[in-house]
């Protein structure tokens, strides 16, 4: 186990190079640059801020300078936001954004799991139908159109939730929903069909012979089955939420993350571009790195020798 | 038991990052109509609220609460005394003595002294300070000296002594732009660009302090005690609520939750139109068309005129921009005034073609006509034209209504959108071939919008180059006769026009709502809120 890890974290490392190295290039390669405005700033100021941020220097020695930076732990100022570190910008916008993306997937997980076995139970009746429905429109509607109709349901028409901010526990409940509906269709269909292949098994019909109360066939010996292709998905869906929505946060003007991922590549914020995509990157290795522990632990027929 | 407790381990660390954070909600949840605070959407996180660096109309907005000038603006626009008590002007116009206000003082309480401002505008014109609006002190003396040293004095705490290069008309007007406040020397020497991002080093000297900025949700500022007009201040607390998304905004604004709203979605404004909180106000701005000069066709003024004439401009304000917008048969926008200030730079100056419903038939002949002249009949021998604009809704359904218009005259055009940031990039260096493109005045006076055409400027997006105009500009800068100058920046403009080198579409508006329960609230021609002496009904 100790040797696999080992082997993981190292082929991870590699892959974070590699991620950050081609972000690095590409965004270079994207026409213009951060001082550009509707009303450009004269020849001297652009020069004085090329210099300011090393942006004058040719790009090798720009990227040796970033990395070089960068393994000290300093993901250097933000161009665009005067005054600013990256990696401050990235610590109060995760942590927004990991307090509502924690909860939606908690209630994602608490909806999906129950709902998608409940639907497994009684394949091809009506609730099962009626948690098909409920699912697919979850996965088809994109979460902007959520958002728009909870706000004008409950702050519109209501008036009993807040429109924007994140200052009580009722300035949540919008955001989380919204965030939450997409991934709570998703596990519910996830858990309903893996429950039904668990269902079919036959250790599940021995389990039943020998006369198991229900409740334990499926705690016991389902559930924790079916269960694994949610734990799978969890993993990358846990690095995505957490790190915010883009849409939702701007809908709720909720001070997360996700705002950052796409105004930095607007505005051809470098430092940010860079800091923003080695987080999620780290973010997405560690989480699969985490699942695949759990893994082991859930299903001790996966070896990892 | 194992596999159990991972499960449940798998599930805890949701939990747990879930939580992590939380815990600490109180406050109350919705804080519209409250007696001390009022809340305010005039944009999202600004990128900075440095006076000096600032150069969004969001952004000076935060910074005239908490930072004075020597002058200010009132309700009309016009300069009025800020930090300044009284100024005298030389008799040749170059020398302008201030004196300050008696016991000024910064929020923290320190003493503000003449050589404040010394320190501060020398700092805004330093390479290190790199900062946008710069040039706006080119009009003082040793702007273009070798040390890049102003020729300002402090004569002694309370004086301050200014040597322009010449008689400027709008010096004062300056003295009440952002860019010219005081800002702390040592808090700005000691912190660096991180000065005007934390509470405890964003000391101003203006009628608000800043006491929160939570990015992305708000900044919270409080009636600075230290203010030398304290007592007629408005609310005590002024919240700026950061938003980004217009429905949003409208959202809030109409569930009393925000009691002003800078912008508001386009398609709502047909339902706002005649509500008592809808705003209008003439903006110092144009909206037009750039024509590539250097490219093949487009390089024939009378190409460029019969393009410029070929277009509905009544059409495009009412149908397209909706919000009012008049529409443009000039370059210099509509609020400026002329040398005689009582009346208006463009009432002086007139229009160049009449752009009314009723004469686009007749406008449309006239440019079915010059392309005979030109030799392109019905466009003949015109290539299809790349139009290029910045991806965005309303500049999608300009572009599609050139096309149609441009059509009834033969002229083909392929609408090529482009993503702000590379449209930028594409439009600045010249490869393009007609392009939209828009203008706001940095102050009132024509000659920021004419000093940009000339030969090599950095915001001569059509590559234009006009010797006569270039000789003009530089006449304008240094004429110290304010009859003469207008004289020549009607000329100027006349220059644009005599060779077609753009094509105006409408002047900018500026679109804002403000609560009925909401009183004193004024805006100025470049944009700027005021609310210091709000009230809330």
């Amino acid at each position: 186990m100790a040797r696999y890890l080992l082997k993981k974290i190292l082929v991870s490392l590699v892959t974070l190079w590699l991620v950050a190295s081609a972000t690095f290039l590409l965004m270079h390669m994207v026409p213009g640059g951060p001082f550009l405005a509707e009303k450009s700033p004269s020849e001297a100021t652009l020069k004085a801020l090329n210099e300011k941020y090393g942006l004058d220097q040719p790009l090798s020695i720009q990227y040796k300078n970033y990395f070089a930076k960068l393994l000290k732990g300093d993901m250097g100022p933000s161009i665009k936001q005067r005054g600013r570190e990256v990696d401050d910008i990235i610590k109060t916008g995760f942590k927004v954004s990991a307090r509502v993306g924690g909860l939606s997937i908690l209630l994602a997980v608490i909806l999906g799991v129950p709902l998608g076995s409940f639907a497994a139970l009684n394949r091809g009746k009506w609730p099962d139908s009626l948690i098909l429905l409920i699912s697919t429109t979850g996965i088809a509607v994109p979460s902007f159109v959520v958002s728009t109709v909870l706000m004008m349901i409950f702050s519109v028409k209501l008036d009993l939730l807040p429109t924007y901010g994140l200052t009580t526990w009722k300035h949540y409940i919008m955001p989380v929903m919204s965030l939450a509906f997409y991934p709570t269709a998703y596990i519910s269909r996830l858990t309903r069909s893996s429950m039904l292949e668990v269902l079919g098994q036959d250790y599940i019909r021995t389990a039943k012979a020998k006369g198991l109360p229900m409740y334990k066939v499926l705690f016991k010996h389902a559930l924790r089955n079916a269960i694994l292709p949610v734990v799978t998905y969890l993993g990358p869906l846990l690095a995505y939420t957490l790190t915010g929505s883009f849409v939702v946060e701007r809908i709720f003007t909720v001070p997360g993350l996700g705002n950052f991922f796409i105004s930095s590549i607007l505005n051809r914020d470098y430092t940010m571009i860079m800091g923003t995509t080695i987080f999620l990157a780290t973010l997405i290795i560690i989480m699969n790195l985490v699942v695949d522990i759990v893994y082991k632990l859930v299903d001790p027929r996966i070896s990892y020798n | 038991m194992k596999k159990r407790l991972a499960i449940i381990l798998a599930l805890l660390m949701v939990v747990a990052i879930a939580l992590s954070a939380c815990g600490k909600d109180d406050k109350d949840d919705k804080t519209p109509l409250s007696a001390e605070t009022l809340n305010v959407c005039v944009g999202p996180d600004p990128d900075t609220i440095d006076p000096a660096l600032n150069s969004s109309v969001d952004g000076a907005t935060m910074i005239i609460h908490a930072f004075e000038g020597l002058m200010t603006l009132d309700k009309d626009g016009v300069p009025i005394y800020g930090q300044a008590e009284s100024h005298s002007v030389s008799e040749d116009g170059k020398v302008y003595t201030f004196t300050l206000r008696d016991g000024l003082k910064w929020s923290d309480g320190e003493a503000l002294t003449a050589s404040d401002f010394v320190y501060s505008w020398n700092r805004a014109i330093a390479d290190e300070t790199a900062a946008d609006y710069e040039y706006m002190f080119e009009v003082v003396d040793g702007y273009d000296s070798e040390d890049k040293v102003l020729n300002v004095k402090a004569l002694d705490d309370k004086t301050l002594e200014v040597n322009l290069i010449s008689a400027v008309p709008y010096f004062l007007e300056l003295c009440a732009f952002p860019t010219f406040s005081p800002v702390r020397e040592d808090l700005i020497e000691a912190n660096g660009d991180k000065w005007a991002t934390q509470v405890e080093t964003y000391i101003g000297n203006g009628a608000y302090k800043m006491t929160e900025w939570v990015q992305g949700s708000h900044i919270l500022y409080t009636k600075n005690e230290n203010y030398w007009d304290y007592d007629s201040l408005g609310m005590k607390n002024l919240k700026f609520v950061l938003m980004d998304d217009d429905s949003a905004i409208l959202n809030a604004f109409t569930q009393d939750e925000i009691l002003f709203a800078d912008s508001m979605p386009n398609d709502e404004i047909d339902a706002w139109r005649d509500k008592n909180e809808f705003n209008l106000q003439d903006q110092l701005g144009t909206y037009y068309i750039s024509f590539n000069v250097e490219k093949e066709h487009l390089d024939n003024p009378k190409v460029r005129q019969a393009l410029t004439l070929a277009i509905d401009r009544d059409f495009i304000v009412t149908e397209i921009g909706k919000a009012g917008q008049e529409a443009a048969a000039a370059y210099v926008a509509t609020g400026l005034t002329d040398a005689d200030s009582t009346k208006e730079f463009r009432e002086v100056g007139g229009n160049y073609f009449d752009p009314s419903k009723e004469a686009y038939e007749a406008n449309l002949q006239k440019a079915k006509e010059l392309l005979v002249e030109a030799g392109y009949p019905d466009g003949e021998g015109l290539p299809t034209f790349e139009y290029l604009y910045n991806t965005d809704t309303g500049h999608q359904q300009i572009g599609e209504a050139l096309q149609d218009m441009w059509k009834k005259i033969g002229v083909n055009i392929e609408l090529v959108s482009q993503e702000w940031g590379t449209f930028l990039n594409t439009r600045k260096n010249g490869e393009y071939e007609i392009a939209r493109n828009g203008w706001l005045g940095d102050y009132n006076d024509p000659i920021s919008f004419l000093d940009m055409w000339i030969t090599g400027g950095g915001n001569n997006d059509a590559q234009w180059s006009n010797a006569e105009y270039d000789e003009l500009i530089t006449k304008i800068k240094a004429s110290e006769d304010t009859e003469e100058r207008y004289k020549m920046m009607h000329e100027a403009e006349d220059l644009i026009f005599e060779e077609w080198m753009l094509s105006p579409i409408y002047y900018y508006v500026d679109i804002f709502l403000i609560s009925d329960n909401l009183d004193g609230v004024w805006s100025s021609p470049l944009g700027y809120k005021y609310f210091m002496y709000a009230s809330v009904k």
